[in-house]
């Protein structure tokens, strides 16, 4: 899922260094006394009996003021002390081990994520419909679908990310070529753009070949998973598309090892490229750094199909294994479904996201003009959103496909074949 | 502690009707003081190495995804060992290891050995020389990975690396992310050699200098020429024991590459040892705890099986008997 992640590398660095195995044996009798002393301690200083105490986790923003902000809306909030657990690295990780603890203040008992049927299955997070029910219209259907297993709701949908091509039109009309409408006029545009000290295009360093999966099966008019949890794409959709992607990653016109992935827009800043894979978050600082000579398109349409754009985004959900979890839920229903200054603070202040309640939308200044307000409109038009049940097993699998057909050349028929058949196994498992 | 827990006795001694009493105190303040010192590092085995070996043994008979606990339920017998072995992912890992081994050992040892012959025979700033090539060994993988990844192997023109071929007029390499041509390899061996080499150094002027100087002079007597001769009749026979001892220490190092691959090399699929794999599998967005925990166990079978036979040909622990 390398394409709806925004951690910082280096940051991801930090936390795995905390995984480090010898490490960990290393400090294994250092840590094994300092339990020992600490459990002479007995109070921890948390579940103390003057009210209710709840944990929120947060990954870490890239966007300065973020953190601040939650623990400012952390602090509003009078019906329980909520204490913010902002996670640098590797939040997938973190949380997971996170969601296996047991005891009261190891756990988050509101956390932000990806629905994934494995949480629903194994009991980790509880419905939200009963908080959500008065307001359900007032989301877009996706952002609904993305959050729902079999018929219940599990998240509420913080902020809407679309994902998209940001490009510089002075370097275009440079080489008079407009703004590519196809994948095919990418490629030319990206090789006339390439210049001595300048790519033409980034799309991301580990995931440039995994990224395209979704929109060579989107621009088709296909899908991941059809309503009845078949496979919803067929061979020749993407085969042909992921021999396109080859071509591209053939030609020497791809920025490819940048310092920072394409979540990042320090590669368009410094231009490093002309047009970059990034999300609407950074617009503020590109264009803070180019000003009026930036703009956007949605990712160009393979094969004759129509352009995408990846909605991503953030959600909140209650852990199941909170001891409070009505109050948890009481505090997502405050924060992210009621709370319009916040959720337009959080939204509009910082990076820019799209507010997710549309009636909010309207309130969204930021939003309304230039590059922001052709974001906004390429990602109602052209948007796609992840499917919960499209489980990280299915994803690591097209992953894998689409890096050894585009980087090392494997035969795509058998590729595609051993990628099918894993993504089928996996339905079989749960709902066969 | 250890000081006077032994002095006591000897203090005591000439008082002759409290000796007994005085041994026994001076019995179980040694064993204290050995349980002081022994203690932490056992229990640290034991909450951190023992019980999650055991637990993980016993999670990968269930289907335990995103759980630690699983219910009887989840129990899928060998399910979880024959998904493993079948599994393309799991084969291809366990290859991209067994080549980075059989290029990483010798290469590291011949360039600790050669260093040491070289150093050994230094006359000037003896100890800035070797000083300089230890102190590597002190960084850490994480640290040196990203330094590796974003100054001197980054892929645009103000790398290091790139900036170095920018002046022979070669355009810049995409290091890293791309397995064809594989210069990844490049930037990992080389990284790994540069935090390695100086420990193994170390080890070999240790035991260069413990080579009886009249054995030269003796085989220089017996008219054998100083260099390739006296090497390969002298000293390496002479080093046996610690090259056995340094081949195995650079295997067991090795087998436990994770850092550097997982931040160099992480997503792709051709450049995955069986720790990044298993690691992605059982901790990473997969959770599956039941399938992560029986690679570990058929890795760590594997593992044994190498180490015993390596042990068998290069005879590791009958060093004394050569």
């Amino acid at each position: 899922m390398v394409a709806f992640k925004r951690n910082d590398p280096s940051q991801q660095t930090l936390a795995k260094l905390a995984m480090n195995r010898r490490r960990m044996l290393a400090l294994g009798g250092l840590a094994a006394g300092a339990g020992a002393l600490s459990a002479c301690g007995g109070n921890t200083g948390r579940g103390s009996s003057e009210g209710v105490n709840l944990s929120q986790w947060y990954h870490q923003y890239g966007e300065a003021g973020t953190q601040q902000a939650a623990e400012k809306y952390a602090a509003a909030y009078k019906d329980a002390t909520v204490t913010i657990n902002w996670i640098p690295g590797d939040y997938d990780t973190a949380l997971s081990s996170g969601l296996l603890a047991e005891k009261e203040g190891d756990y988050p008992d509101v956390f932000e994520g990806h629905l994934n049927r494995a949480m629903v299955e194994s009991g980790q997070i509880v419905p939200l419909d009963d908080i959500l029910a008065d307001v359900l219209d007032d989301y877009t259907p996706d952002d609904l679908a993305r959050n729902t297993i079999d018929g219940k709701l599990y998240g509420v949908r913080m902020i809407d990310d679309p994902q998209f091509l940001y490009y510089r039109p002075s370097l275009l009309e440079a080489q008079g070529i407009t703004p590519p409408a196809t994948f095919e006029e990418l490629m030319s545009a990206a090789a006339a753009l390439t210049t001595g000290d300048v790519k033409g295009l980034f799309l991301g360093n580990d995931d440039s070949a995994t990224k395209l999966f979704q929109p060579i099966v989107f621009s088709a008019g296909e899908t991941l998973l059809t309503d009845a949890n078949e496979i919803g794409f067929t061979k020749e959709t993407v085969l042909a598309g992921a021999l396109q992607v080859k071509e591209l990653h053939d030609s020497s016109s791809l920025l490819v090892g940048a310092p920072t992935e394409a979540w990042d827009p320090s590669s368009i800043i410094q231009n490093l490229c002309a047009i970059q894979w990034c999300g609407l978050w950074a617009l503020p600082q590109i264009i803070e750094a180019h000003g009026d000579d930036i703009n956007v398109i949605p990712f160009p349409a393979f094969g004759g199909g129509t352009p995408t754009v990846f909605n991503g985004g953030w959600d909140t959900f209650v852990n199941a294994k909170s001891a409070n979890v009505e109050e948890a839920k009481a505090f997502v229903k405050w924060l992210w479904i009621d709370n319009e200054e916040f959720i337009l603070d959080w939204n509009l202040s910082y990076g820019f996201h799209i507010p997710p309640r549309l009636s909010m939308r309207g309130s969204a200044e930021q939003l309304q003009s230039g590059p922001a307000a052709e974001a906004v409109r390429i990602s109602e038009e052209f948007g796609w959103a992840e499917n919960p049940n499209w489980t990280p097993k299915m994803e690591t699998a097209v992953d894998d496909m689409m890096n050894h057909i585009v980087l090392e050349g494997a035969d795509p028929d058998a590729e595609f074949d051993a990628a099918a058949a894993t993504i089928q196994g996996e339905l079989d498992s749960i709902f066969g | 502690m250890a000081v006077s827990a032994e002095a006591a006795p000897d203090a005591k001694a000439g008082t002759g009707e409290h000796a007994p009493r005085a041994r026994r105190g001076a019995r179980w303040r040694t064993s204290l003081t050995f349980w002081c010192f022994v203690a932490p590092f056992l229990i640290g085995l034991l909450v951190f190495t023992v019980i999650p070996v055991v637990w993980s043994a016993y999670l990968s008979f269930f289907d335990a995804t995103n759980t630690v606990s699983p219910t009887p339920e989840d129990f899928v017998g060998f399910g979880n060992y024959t998904a493993m072995l079948t599994d393309p992912a799991f084969q291809d890992s366990l290859i991209t290891f067994s080549v980075f081994a059989a290029f990483i050992v010798p290469v590291t040892f011949a360039c600790s050995l050669g260093l040491a012959l070289m150093l050994n025979r230094v006359r000037l700033m003896r100890a800035f020389f070797r000083s300089v090539f230890f102190l590597p060994f002190a960084c850490s993988y994480v640290v040196a990975a990203l330094v590796w990844k974003m100054s001197i192997f980054n892929g645009v023109r103000y790398g290091l690396a790139n900036t170095v071929l920018d002046l022979f007029g070669v355009d810049e390499i995409a290091w890293l992310f791309r397995p064809d041509p594989p210069w990844f390899w490049l930037v990992i061996v080389s990284l790994r050699l540069w935090i390695q080499v100086g420990f193994y150094m170390i080890l070999f002027i240790a035991a260069l200098q413990q080579i009886p100087q009249h054995l030269y002079e003796a085989a220089y007597v017996d008219g054998a020429k100083p260099g390739r001769q006296t090497f390969w009749h002298i000293t390496l026979p002479q080093l046996r024991a610690t090259s056995v001892a340094v081949l195995m220490l650079i295997l067991i190092a090795a087998y436990q590459a994770f850092d550097e691959f997982l931040l160099l090399v992480g997503t792709m699929p051709s450049a995955r040892p069986p720790l990044v794999y298993l690691y992605q599998t059982s901790l990473g967005m997969q959770q599956e705890l039941g399938t992560g925990s029986a690679g570990a166990l058929i890795l760590a079978l594997l593992i044994a099986l190498v180490t015993l036979l390596q042990g068998k040909f290069l005879g590791f622990g009958n060093s004394e008997e050569r």
